[in-house]
């Protein structure tokens, strides 16, 4: 295995792509030391991100955050305008695995990955996150709910690397959550996640929304019509009902020991309902519960 | 391939080794350094018995490329005790019975280091989020949880007082 950690992504990406056999970008390596170590992947070149200035960063500007595809969990907890403005993104990512995978974990490390389950993608989805994407010759960006295609399977062509993602600007009023069910209280993997970013006017009435759910399907899904059961509608009981039977109904889940499909199904609805509940809490300005 | 040649600090000390891309820095600290203090328990980061800080960043050395450390400062469990003076946190797990087989202790006590550092006062909650990616198949949690906890306490109140004002510790 060879390990290259250039100061660029253009030569990051010639070099990802210039390699014939298994080439993989390594940020936080908790993912892809985990593979390389129990067999399931054997790269012949790892290239190395975390020194390319533009993946370590956290910028703000007049577009909203830009936030490097290589920033850890534990940096963004600690960048308190970032936390403020987004904090549902924050607390998602921040559910990532240990205090110790925390130090090392990125949020484009969790979406490459390819995970149905990973935390930060629904989040990220949610906010209306759009992923910078360079390669050798150029940028392109692609909404994040368009990036993974499937269990493993994103599209990114060879030698195309994520180098931050695009939040848009934070407007008035407006709320993000994200929820999970595991088995425990720490340390597992996601049943089902749920992610939802919400407007309102000055009256409290939702002018727009994003809803998305993990675990319950082949990739992190953007549900729209989760989103139009409670667009219009001051999140009234009426409202929260339509939102559970949407979510519910989107999902097309996989039965397996931490859950079996129907399980996955109700829970969605669940989770969406007290997700919803704090995303809007802290659109009115109030702070929603955590966990 | 030749292998890497990486300079880094440990535990203040400049010290520079030759790894393979593969060796993960778990395996530099014990077979390349000789510093045998740091444990491995699982090898996937699930355990922490691994805890080292990078730069200052609580981190599972199984989960880090030895050549990702080139020009880092690291700090390891040989780097708590002064000589024969143990660290207080060392001292308080001793105290608490916190540890019985004590595969899980170096890496409990550097991950219990770096949480007070950033969080000198913290609430038993705090604690035991902070520690859970931490296993130990001995003590039951309770006893380590206690111990950190009072460490943090005699840890406040050794702290040189800078006015007379100052609130009695709790
Ligand atoms: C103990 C433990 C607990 C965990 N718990 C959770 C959990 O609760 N929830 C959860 O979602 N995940 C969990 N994980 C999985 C993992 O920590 C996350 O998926 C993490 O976000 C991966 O990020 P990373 O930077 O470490 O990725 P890496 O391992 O560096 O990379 C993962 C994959 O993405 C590719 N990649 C990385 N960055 C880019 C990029 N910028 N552009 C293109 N490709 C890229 C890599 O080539 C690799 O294939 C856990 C892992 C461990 C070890
Ligand atoms: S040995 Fe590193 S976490 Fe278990
Ligand atoms: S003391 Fe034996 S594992 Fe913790």
């Amino acid at each position: 295995m060879r390990y290259e950690a250039p100061e660029t992504l253009e030569r990051a990406s010639q070099l990802l792509a210039a390699e014939t056999g298994i080439a993989r970008v390594l940020a936080g390596g908790t993912d892809l030391l985990v593979q390389i170590k129990s067999d399931v992947i054997d790269p012949i070149l790892v290239v190395d991100i975390k020194k390319i200035a533009e993946t370590r960063e956290i910028k703000e500007t007049s577009a909203g955050f830009h936030i490097g595809a290589a920033v850890t969990g534990a940096e963004l907890k600690e960048h308190a305008k970032l936390r403020a403005a987004w904090p549902g993104l924050v607390e998602a990512a921040n559910l990532i695995g240990s205090t110790q995978v925390q130090g090392r974990a990125t949020m484009g490390g969790n979406l490459c990955n390819g995970s149905p389950a990973a935390d930060s993608v629904p989040g990220l989805i949610a906010a209306g996150a759009k992923a910078i994407i360079v390669s050798a010759t150029g940028r392109r960006e692609l909404p994040v709910e368009d990036v993974m295609i499937g269990v493993r399977k994103l599209a990114l062509a060879k030698g195309e690397i994520i180098a931050a993602f695009q939040l848009p600007a934070r407007t008035p009023h407006s709320g993000d959550a994200y929820l999970r069910f595991i088995p425990r209280t720490e340390m597992d993997i996601a049943v089902v996640g749920c992610g939802i970013n919400l407007t309102t006017d000055a009256s409290g009435t939702i002018t727009a929304a994003r809803v998305s759910l993990g675990a319950v399907a082949e990739r992190p899904l953007l549900v729209a019509d989760a989103a139009k059961a409670i667009i219009g509608t001051k999140l009234d009981a009426a409202a929260l009902d339509k939102l559970a039977t949407a979510a519910s109904a989107a999902c097309r889940p996989i039965d397996d020991k931490r859950g079996t499909k129907d399980f996955r199904i109700k829970i969605a609805g669940v989770l969406a309902r007290r997700t919803a509940e704090n995303a809007y809490a802290r659109a009115q300005g109030k702070i929603g519960k955590n966990h | 391939m030749a292998k890497h040649h990486v300079q880094t600090t440990v535990n203040g000390d400049a010290v520079e080794f030759l790894c393979e891309t593969d060796e993960t820095l778990l395996d530099c600290l014990r077979n390349n350094l000789g510093l045998t203090g740091t444990k491995e328990g699982c090898g996937t980061g699930d355990c922490g018995a691994c805890s080292v800080t990078v730069d200052g960043r609580l981190v599972c050395s199984c989960l880090v490329l030895g050549v990702e450390t080139s020009g880092k400062k690291i700090e390891t469990i040989e780097g708590l005790a002064k000589g024969d003076e143990l660290h207080i946190l060392q001292t308080k797990f001793l105290e608490h019975a916190a540890l019985q087989c004590g595969v899980c202790t170096p890496g409990f006590l550097v991950a219990s280091k770096a949480l007070l550092a950033k969080n000198p006062n913290p609430t038993e909650t705090e604690v035991r989020y902070w520690l859970a990616g931490n296993l130990c198949r001995c003590t039951g949690y309770d006893k380590i949880v206690r111990a950190v906890m009072d460490a943090a306490q005699d840890m406040q109140k050794a702290k040189p007082k800078t006015k007379t004002n100052t609130k009695q510790g709790a």
